[in-house]
């Protein structure tokens, strides 16, 4: 099956033995930083416990595509959105939909691991004692235990949380960035270009890791990586001038793509 | 056509001697200033280091009925006038407090006249040819001598040189930046908070930004008058009070927290503000949790160079009545202070010799605190700074 794009209303249905449910979904969104235009009408379905990989030429578009779904590009005051994004049959972009509450829902790990300054347990400890998931003491112990686990970690840090986050390598920050965004039990978890600033061990590590993870979480991943993409994404859009040109099932997208575009961009021709 | 290589050499010469002669001539300006500032500071402690020792002299008292009410009369007429009359005046005070002392007499080592004081260290004095006699004397049978001063740190001002110190002063420069801090850093902190995370970039927020800036180079003798017109006219605090000095000084520092708080807040780097806000953290948890704290030592040192400013200022103080002669230091608030630099201010205005070497005593101490706040200031940016 080769639709071009989600199309609105009807889930597609893929050739999977799976049927998925819909976590997200994105209908005609726009968006202009000032006066230039980012996001020209962005249509997108995003399947739960499933990866979606985001893939394209550089400056068209993904980040601030992937800021959209937390409202993290509230931040930047010349931003206007018009479209929507619905979660839970609410349009998370809506004034109604408190963007703090967004944030706690659907978690981000950044392209540079950006650990807190603080001990590694504070790190994961943060979030969840700031939104009441858990009481300090033993519970709040137990929480940032099974976040550490879950990222990976656990093993490697476990004599001494007290250290700082910033003194791990590269590849473990960003795991305890990781254990820090799903601390907060959100259901979608955002990642930009995670592996980009990582060596090729820590990479995989993360790769595993993010297939470990979808089994809890729906996660929405950039990469310049074609491989990377192949690897662990089970659905792959290619974006291209602030447009989703393609977007597919990720075997089918690399197998057959329908677009020439994308199959210039997947094979290196141009991007 | 290309130059020879003679000829690039001829011209070079000429550059290469002005350079030089520039490089001498910058030399230069940079000695002038250095022999100025050995200058200042090896004529201070030549004159004020007298003052860190007071002369001493052992007599007889005699604690008298008649004593208790003529204090002359409890000392030898030979010595009466190298006594100082500031310890005569409290004999009286003394057998009040403790009447066992009645009746008795004893050798005691008590404090000498400035005139003593000014002999002992070979300076010139007044005294008559007479006294000097009695004092070489007593110095050869060892009854007059030097001692550390430790009057110059316990006691208030005086109108008698010798008894005259600036504890009163200190304890006003103490409570006047207690004052000065509890009002401008959580005003100027929080003021840099808002301009920095809250505030939207417009035209109002700009011109806020520049007016700070410009607050910043206002001689510091207008914050006197805007402290008068504020505090002391329309609020009413007490003229020459430790409060209305703090309030005063506090808009001077203002500006001071202000920019370098806003430039410690500005230097952590946006990473770590999105990663709280990407857990969900509202705009002041992000603030408060992780920009001040990490911004924190940046903030002190802004503060500290800024209190080291408020210690040292005088001019807006003389405009606000605190120039006042202070004996006693002031237990509240609202009382008349003084503090550090007006008491300098006052003693160089007296004539007597001793006066002159308090006030150079009074800039050493000086001196020494701002360059110890000074000092931890730089230490706290060395020893905080970060590097992402
Ligand atoms: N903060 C911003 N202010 C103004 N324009 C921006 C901002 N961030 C991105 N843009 C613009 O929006 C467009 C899309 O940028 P975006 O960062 O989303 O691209 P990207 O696909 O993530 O690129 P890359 O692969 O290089 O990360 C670019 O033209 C960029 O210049
Ligand atoms: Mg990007």
């Amino acid at each position: 099956m080769t639709t071009k794009l989600a199309s609105p209303g009807a889930p597609v249905t893929f050739n999977q033995e799976t049927t998925h449910d819909l976590e997200l979904t994105v209908r005609d969104l726009k968006l202009w930083y000032g006066e230039n235009q980012a996001l020209k009408g962005i249509d997108l379905d995003i399947y739960e416990n499933n990866i979606t990989a985001l893939i394209g030429p550089s400056g068209c578009g993904k980040s601030t595509f992937l800021r959209c779904l937390n409202r993290m590009n509230d931040l930047i005051p010349t931003v206007r959105t018009e479209g929507e994004i619905m979660m839970e049959g609410r349009n998370v972009l809506s004034k109604e939909v408190d963007e703090v509450a967004l944030r706690k829902k659907v978690g981000m790990v950044f392209q540079k691991p950006n650990p807190f300054p603080k001990s590694i347990y504070e790190n994961v400890a943060y979030a969840p004692r700031m939104h009441d998931i858990v009481p300090a003491g033993k519970e709040q112990d137990e929480l940032v235990e099974t976040s550490l686990r879950a990222a990976g970690l656990w093993e490697e840090v476990k004599d001494q949380l007290g250290s700082p986050g910033t003194s791990l390598s590269g590849g473990q920050q960003q795991r305890l960035c990781i254990a820090r965004a799903i601390a907060v039990q959100p259901s979608v978890i955002l990642m930009d270009e995670p592996t980009s600033a990582l060596d090729p061990i820590s990479t995989a590590t993360i790769e595993d890791l993010m297939y470990e993870l979808k089994k809890e979480y729906t996660i929405v991943v950039v990469t310049h990586n074609m491989q990377q993409a192949a690897r662990i994404a089970d659905y792959t859009a290619f974006f291209h001038l602030g447009e989703v040109i393609e977007y597919n099932d990720t075997a089918t997208m690399f197998s057959t793509p329908s677009e020439k575009r994308t199959e210039d961009y997947i094979t290196g021709r141009y991007g | 056509m290309s130059q020879s290589l003679d000829d690039i050499s001829r011209q070079l010469k000429k550059r290469h001697r002005k350079s030089a002669r520039m490089k001498w001539l910058s030399f230069g300006a940079l000695l002038l200033a250095g022999v100025f500032l050995v200058l200042f500071l090896a004529d201070m402690l030549i004159k004020g280091l007298p003052a860190f020792q007071q002369a001493y002299i052992q007599v007889e008292v005699n604690y008298s009925e008649r004593a208790s009410e003529l204090p002359l009369a409890a000392v030898e007429a030979d010595v009466r006038e190298l006594v100082s009359r500031g310890y005569l005046r409290l004999i009286p005070n003394r057998m009040e407090a403790n009447p066992d002392l009645l009746g008795t007499q004893r050798m005691e080592w008590v404090l000498a006249d400035d005139e003593v004081d000014q002999y002992l260290q070979g300076a010139d004095s007044s005294l008559s040819a007479k006294h000097k006699a009695v004092v070489d004397r007593l110095t050869e049978a060892g009854r007059a001598e030097l001692q550390f001063n430790t009057g110059f740190f316990t006691n208030g001002d005086s109108k008698l040189p010798e008894m005259a110190g600036l504890a009163s002063a200190a304890v006003g420069s103490v409570m006047l930046l207690i004052v000065t801090l509890a009002f401008a850093f959580p005003v100027g902190v929080m003021t840099a908070v808002y301009l920095e995370e809250f505030a939207p970039d417009n035209r109002f927020t700009r011109f806020i930004d520049v007016n700070i800036n410009n607050l910043a180079a206002i001689p510091s003798i207008l914050f006197g008058l805007l402290g008068l017109a504020i505090f002391i006219n329309f609020f009413g605090a007490p003229r020459s009070s430790a409060l209305a000095g703090g309030l005063t000084l506090g808009l001077m520092t203002l500006p001071i927290i202000i920019i370098t708080a806003r430039a410690a807040l500005s230097s952590v780097p946006d990473s770590i503000r999105h990663a709280a806000f990407g857990v969900g953290a509202t705009r002041w948890q992000t603030v408060r949790d992780h920009v001040l704290p990490l911004s924190m030592p940046g903030i002190l040192t802004g503060s500290i160079i800024g209190m080291a400013q408020a210690l040292g200022e005088t001019a807006p103080l003389i405009i606000i009545g605190m120039i006042a002669f202070i004996p006693d230091a002031p237990t509240s608030f609202t009382q008349a202070a003084t503090v550090l630099p007006a008491q300098i201010y006052t003693w160089a205005s007296m004539p007597e010799s001793a006066y002159v070497e308090r006030t150079a005593a009074g800039i050493i101490v000086l001196l020494s605190v701002l360059i110890t706040l000074n000092a931890t200031a730089v230490y706290l940016r060395k020893k905080f700074e970060h590097r992402w």
